[in-house]
């Protein structure tokens, strides 16, 4: 098989690339020393680039060293151009647990050369809109696929160009026909999509349009890895820079095998070293649209959603999907935000006293748990029905407030606590707590080490504003 | 290593191939005589495939000059899978007894067994499925929507949720949760929650889960009664907490033959601090472990990471993690975004809660859970055809999957 490759996250130490950086300690690139800037390198916290002495001509051999060392597991792939371009792949590791995952799957939503204009701009637009605030980041969608189901060159064109007006967003061009997929380049010749797909029996002229127009290509082949891997070492000596693998994605008993290929693949290059399967690659949950019958639209999203969730789990780096509803795919968007996350950081805000509005002594006092999206929820309700309170954050080690309460990490102790404190004794002259509806079980013992009395609110904070209008009295 | 599925599909490539072979092989000739690098270790592959006899005559001919580099026919290299090896694996936990067995139970389960991570089939198929157990509680309790429309009927009666749920929901279990007992709620003694356990027990003939109220006290006090009571059905009890009088708890579970749920909060080493505590009374045999499972959005990630870890470390040798996993995959219906109403882009809940759940549940599958404790019934169906999906040692069938590109969806 293919040639073994350096670059495992494990191997890598700050010495091995200490060795090879100018040692001049001069300090440009925002670190203490030379060794400060290896470590930050081997952490992937800083870019190689930001060594600037590095960057001369003389350290020209030791600067490719470095980059070789640094090299990712599976490469890194730019789809689409301008602010809205994407990186697929870039992976170091297999496990999530070994090091933050790198550029998140990117999610594609199709339309048709076949579909009217104004339903190819309202898809468009849909997906160019979709947005989710969560815990401080926005959710998105980040591509369209175009696909040429009437197998037309010149309705292709025309979609590609109606797609390419409407958004910025990457495309994805989807035909086997070489002369489509050249009627759709020539619609957006400077524009980068990706190419889908190159396979055994069109590789050539396929080859041929992603060079011309510098632009990626998907190479496929359907439930046959050592196909697939054959494919993309043809297309790498024929000269195509940026490959992108699609080992088929089946749905139902076809799962199995989808699973697994994916797996190889990602075992193979973050293992194995082995740089033909060590591209970005392709998952289509679009799939499940095959042979649908009579079969509900409803439960072909649900199926839909949930094969991307598992890609999404099982090393996909691009996924194309059909169904476009909010309800199914807000799971898996926010899924692959907590996949994508660090996880060696608990999500957790500073604890400490909140203040909301201008509350005054005899305002509401509430207590809630550091865990981000516990805390983030927390406050947008009170935030957003613009009322007047004070918030102690307790430090329940980055728990929600159930699992807070039930492992022991948001006690009584630590409530009484934080309360002592933040200095809200000074600030109201009442002495009445509002505690989470989900930490009821512990009000008891929170009144008895803090001398407080607590009233127990709504189990959501939804109902905060309600609650602290019909209930609350200093 | 994949092969094609039809035989006729398979003649055709075959005949192709050889050709393809032959002008591969020319290829690598080429590039040799023009000093490029050549990949050995294809060479080897084409060789091993067994047309080498009739190659490497050919290979003598003379190499066609002045060729650009490119290659003019598909290369052909072998995928080879990465199997790993695993010196340790996953111990498996029977639950449930039939009559034989000193039970009443005419269905029983194995779960774990794993000598691989979860769904590697390319190295290990999975020796026991991962089942689902659904929840059933003894009072009434808040509910989402979604839920509530399908338990309406039932809440307050366990024995016909319980039987809803092994015969409409196709549950493989059912969790009966004895919160009555709660000192916050009914306070209801561990006699009269053991009634309830009585009447289940009539009502369906699946393995039971019995689920207690958090109260690290009551709950010592309900589980004794429940062994006292009830020995050799193989309950699981769920769960023993590091603040229970664990040494007490192992004892008496052990002397009624159940089985326990080990329950830490995200922590792996307290799961293996709880563990040790168990075996001084307990064998291997009788734990399962549960590392607490958090809502999608709401510290998934946590949770999936920590029980993946837990999975390839008792694979890699570290006995105390060794165990089949149990997620209370309920949780999910603490994420707000399960169960709110939002604004129209996002409904409808009724769709979006069950599929809240089904991404957790599935996620978890991924990480190796073997028993799930669940909710909703499209969400409970889903699971379990996912899994049957996973484990039916079906081939997918390329013949078809170009077709995407034209389907009119």
């Amino acid at each position: 098989m293919a040639e073994k490759k350096k670059g495992g996250i494990k191997e890598l130490s700050p010495i091995a690339v200490y060795k090879n950086l100018p040692k001049t300690n001069c300090k440009e690139c925002g670190q203490d020393n030379c060794m400060a800037f290896a470590t930050k390198i081997v952490n992937r916290e800083i870019e190689l680039d930001s060594c600037k002495p590095l960057l001369k001509p003389e350290f020209a051999k030791q600067y490719a060293a470095l980059k070789e060392m640094l090299k990712p597991a599976v490469k890194e792939v730019t789809v689409g151009v301008g602010e809205k371009a994407k990186k697929i792949g870039g992976k170091l590791v297999m496990y999530r647990h070994e090091f933050t995952y790198k550029n998140p799957t990117a999610i594609a939503i199709d339309v048709t050369d076949e579909m009217p204009d104004a339903e190819v701009v309202s898809r468009v637009q849909k997906t160019d809109n979709f947005s989710f605030e969560y815990i401080g980041n926005t959710l998105k969608l980040d591509m369209i696929a175009v696909r040429s189901t009437s197998g037309d060159a010149e309705k292709f064109k025309a979609c590609v160009k109606k797609v390419s007006e409407t958004t910025k967003m990457p495309m994805i061009l989807c035909t086997y026909s070489p002369t489509v997929a050249e009627a759709g380049l020539m619609a957006a010749p400077k524009a980068r999509p990706l190419l889908y797909a190159a396979t055994a029996s069109n590789w050539k002229d396929m080859a041929e349009l992603s060079i011309m127009y510098d632009c990626p290509i998907v190479a496929s082949s359907p439930n046959d890895l050592s196909g697939l891997i054959s494919l993309a070492k043809t297309l790498q000596q024929y000269g195509v820079k940026d490959i992108v693998l699609d080992p088929g994605t089946f749905t139902n008993e076809g799962l199995a095998d989808t699973i697994n290929n994916f797996t190889m693949l990602r075992r193979a290059a973050t293992k194995g070293g082995e740089e033909l399967a060590g591209l970005p690659l392709l998952g289509i949950p679009m799939a499940a649209w095959m042979n649908k019958g009579e079969t509900a639209d409803d439960l072909i999203k649900w199926r839909e959603s949930y094969i991307a969730s598992m890609l999404i789990v099982r090393y996909a780096d691009v996924v194309i999907m059909h169904g476009n509803d909010g309800w199914s795919l807000l799971p898996l968007t926010v899924l692959r935000q907590n996949i994508y996350t660090d996880p060696r950081k608990p999500v957790a805000v500073a604890p400490g006293l909140k203040v909301f509005g201008t509350p005054d002594e005899n305002s509401p006092v509430m207590f809630t748990s550091n865990f981000a999206l516990t805390y983030y929820t927390v406050a947008s309700d009170i935030e957003s029905s613009k009322t007047n309170a004070y918030l102690i954050v307790v430090d329940a080690e980055g728990s929600a407030i159930d699992s807070g309460v039930a492992g022991r990490k948001l006690t009584a102790d630590k409530i009484a606590e934080a309360i002592k404190a933040s200095g809200i004794e000074s600030k109201v002259k009442h002495r009445r707590i509002i505690s989470p509806g989900k930490a009821s079980r512990i009000s008891g013992e929170i009144e008895e080490l803090s001398g407080w009395k607590v009233l127990v609110g709504p189990r959501d904070s939804s109902e905060i504003p309600k609650y602290i209008i019909d209930k609350w009295q200093p | 290593m994949t092969h094609h599925d039809t035989d006729k599909k398979k003649d055709a490539e075959g005949l192709q191939l050889s050709d393809e072979l032959l002008s591969a092989l020319g290829k690598f000739k080429q590039i040799e005589l023009e000093d490029f690098q050549m990949d050995v270790k294809d060479l080897q592959i084409i060789f091993e495939a067994g047309a080498a006899g009739q190659i490497m005559p050919k290979l003598k001919l003379p190499g066609v000059a002045g060729l650009s580099g490119k290659p003019t026919s598909m290369l052909q290299t072998a995928f080879l899978p990465p199997i790993e090896k695993y010196p340790n694996s996953i111990t498996t936990v029977k639950l449930g007894a039939t009559k034989s067995e000193g039970g009443t139970r005419s269905k029983t389960f194995t779960i774990g067994g794993e000598v691989s991570p979860a769904f590697y089939s390319f190295e290990n198929s999975m020796p026991h499925k991962p089942i689902v157990t659904l929840d059933v509680f003894d009072m009434e309790v808040p509910l989402s929507k979604a839920v509530k429309m399908h338990v309406k009927d039932v809440v307050g009666d366990p024995a016909a949720w319980a039987k809803l749920a092994v015969e409409k929901f196709g549950a493989d279990m059912v969790t009966m949760h004895l919160i009555s007992v709660d000192p916050l709620l009914k306070d209801a003694t561990p006699k009269d929650a053991c009634k309830t356990i009585e009447k289940v027990l009539q009502a369906v003939d699946v393995p039971l889960v019995i689920g207690g109220c958090g109260d690290p006290v009551k709950d010592t006090a309900l589980f004794e009664e429940v062994c006292t009571q009830f020995p050799g059905e193989r309950f699981l009890i769920s769960s023993v907490t590091l603040d229970m009088d664990v040494e007490k708890c192992a004892k008496f579970i052990k002397k009624a033959g159940h089985a326990v749920l080990s329950f830490t909060p995200m922590d792996l080493n307290l799961a293996r601090e709880l563990n040790r505590r168990l075996y001084d009374h307990l064998t291997r045999e009788d734990i399962v472990m549960d590392l607490t499972t958090a809502a999608l959005g709401y510290g998934l990630d946590y949770a999936f990471t920590n029980m993946e870890r837990a999975r390839i470390g008792g694979l890699m040798g570290d006995v105390e993690l060794a165990h089949p996993m149990s997620s209370g995959t309920t949780n999910a219906w603490a994420a707000r975004e399960a169960w709110l109403k939002m604004s129209a882009e996002w409904e409808p809940r009724e769709l979006r809660g069950p599929l809240w759940e089904v991404t957790t549940a599935l996620t978890l599958l991924l990480a190796g859970v073997d028993l799930f404790m669940m909710m909703h019934p499209a969400a409970v169906k889903t699971l379990k055809d996912v899994t049957n999906y996973l484990t039916a040692n079906k081939k997918a069938d390329p013949a078809k999957f170009a077709d995407w590109v034209k389907v009119k969806a």
